[in-house]
């Protein structure tokens, strides 16, 4: 059928992340790969779950059609973020990718144990770095299909 | 045979369950024209997938899957129960499964998600698409994402002895 990315319809993404370098490169690879992206930005794992349950000043933060979530972050860590994620029955639905430099093996199994949907480590070179975006863009906005934003109930 | 340390990985293994002879076909040629250095298996119904996945009966030797691609409907145990028992298994939910199918339907979209597919991908009619979307599964699962290593996950899995693995794709 049709692209999710294809027509228009905005596609919401979050991104968890503390480094501003990091968001302000992730920003710009997406800006240049997919216009009808649009990226949230939270920098800690407590703002993250406040966007997610619509807390506080983010009573209208839209539900991400997917995460990247960075596994080291201020106030609540990645992982638990992850675990409230995935335990959560309207949340677990939401792609959940981890993005993040560590390649530890105790990391990335963690991560699979706890249901997050695939694991990339982040590049440190910024030609990588804007590849590996793109190929997020590639797979997860273009080829699979993500969980339509109205749920069946 | 020597263990293979994580970053000398040769090939990865991948096991796709499908009961259409000509989607198998056309995903071992397509992963093949993709040059992948994978091993593909094939497991034809949903009770086989179980069964090479708990290594059982003829499967006595099956490796560990690096990853796993599952067709929905499958016959005998159909590829949701499938999906399910895998992510409940304690050794197997952090193999990530791939749902590849060609319902396009919501409903089993969302479904999927929330029995913890790791990701959903509608399988084209058309050769062509076909090949685009291996191609494409190749360079992003394949190539980018990590895995666990097979004998973290579990301590029941060795490292694969190249040697004694049935097919290869």
């Amino acid at each position: 059928m049709k692209d999710d990315g294809a027509k228009g319809v905005p596609i919401e993404v979050l991104l968890v992340e503390d480094s501003p370098g990091d968001v302000r490169l992730t920003q710009e690879a997406f800006r240049d790969t997919n216009s009808t992206i649009r990226l949230q930005v939270a920098t800690d794992g407590v703002e993250a779950m406040a966007m997610l349950t619509h807390r506080g000043v983010h009573a209208k933060s839209p539900r991400p059609d997917l995460i990247l979530l960075d596994l080291n972050l201020p106030k609540m860590d990645g992982r638990e973020v992850l675990a409230h994620i995935k335990e959560d029955e309207s949340l677990k639905t939401i792609p959940t990718v981890i993005l993040t430099t560590s390649e530890a093996e105790a990391d990335i199994v963690k991560s699979y144990q706890l249901q997050a949907n695939c694991y990339l480590s982040k590049p440190v070179e910024l030609d990588a770095f804007e590849n590996l975006v793109k190929s997020i863009n590639d797979f997860w906005l273009t080829k699979a299909k993500l969980p339509p934003q109205n749920e069946p109930a | 045979m020597n263990p293979i340390p994580e970053e000398g990985r040769k090939y990865l293994e991948v096991l796709l369950v499908e009961d259409s002879p000509g989607d198998v076909l056309l995903t071992r040629e397509a992963f093949r024209d993709a040059n992948t250095a994978t091993r593909l298996h094939v497991t034809s119904d949903g009770a086989e997938a179980i069964a090479f996945l708990h290594r059982e009966g003829e499967h006595s030797e099956a490796p560990r899957p690096d990853i796993i691609l599952l067709d929905l409907n499958l016959p005998k145990v159909d590829g949701r129960e499938v999906l399910a028992h895998i992510k409940q298994d304690r050794s197997l939910k952090s193999i990530p499964t791939a749902i590849l199918s060609i319902s396009e339907n919501p409903a089993d979209i969302t479904k999927s998600y929330q029995l913890q597919a790791n990701c959903y991908i509608a399988k084209p009619a058309q050769w062509d698409a076909f090949l685009v979307l291996v191609n494409c599964i190749n360079d992003f699962w394949l190539k980018r994402v990590k895995f666990p290593a097979r004998t973290v996950a579990s301590g029941s899995w060795g490292l694969p002895d190249l040697g004694s693995s049935k097919k290869s794709g």
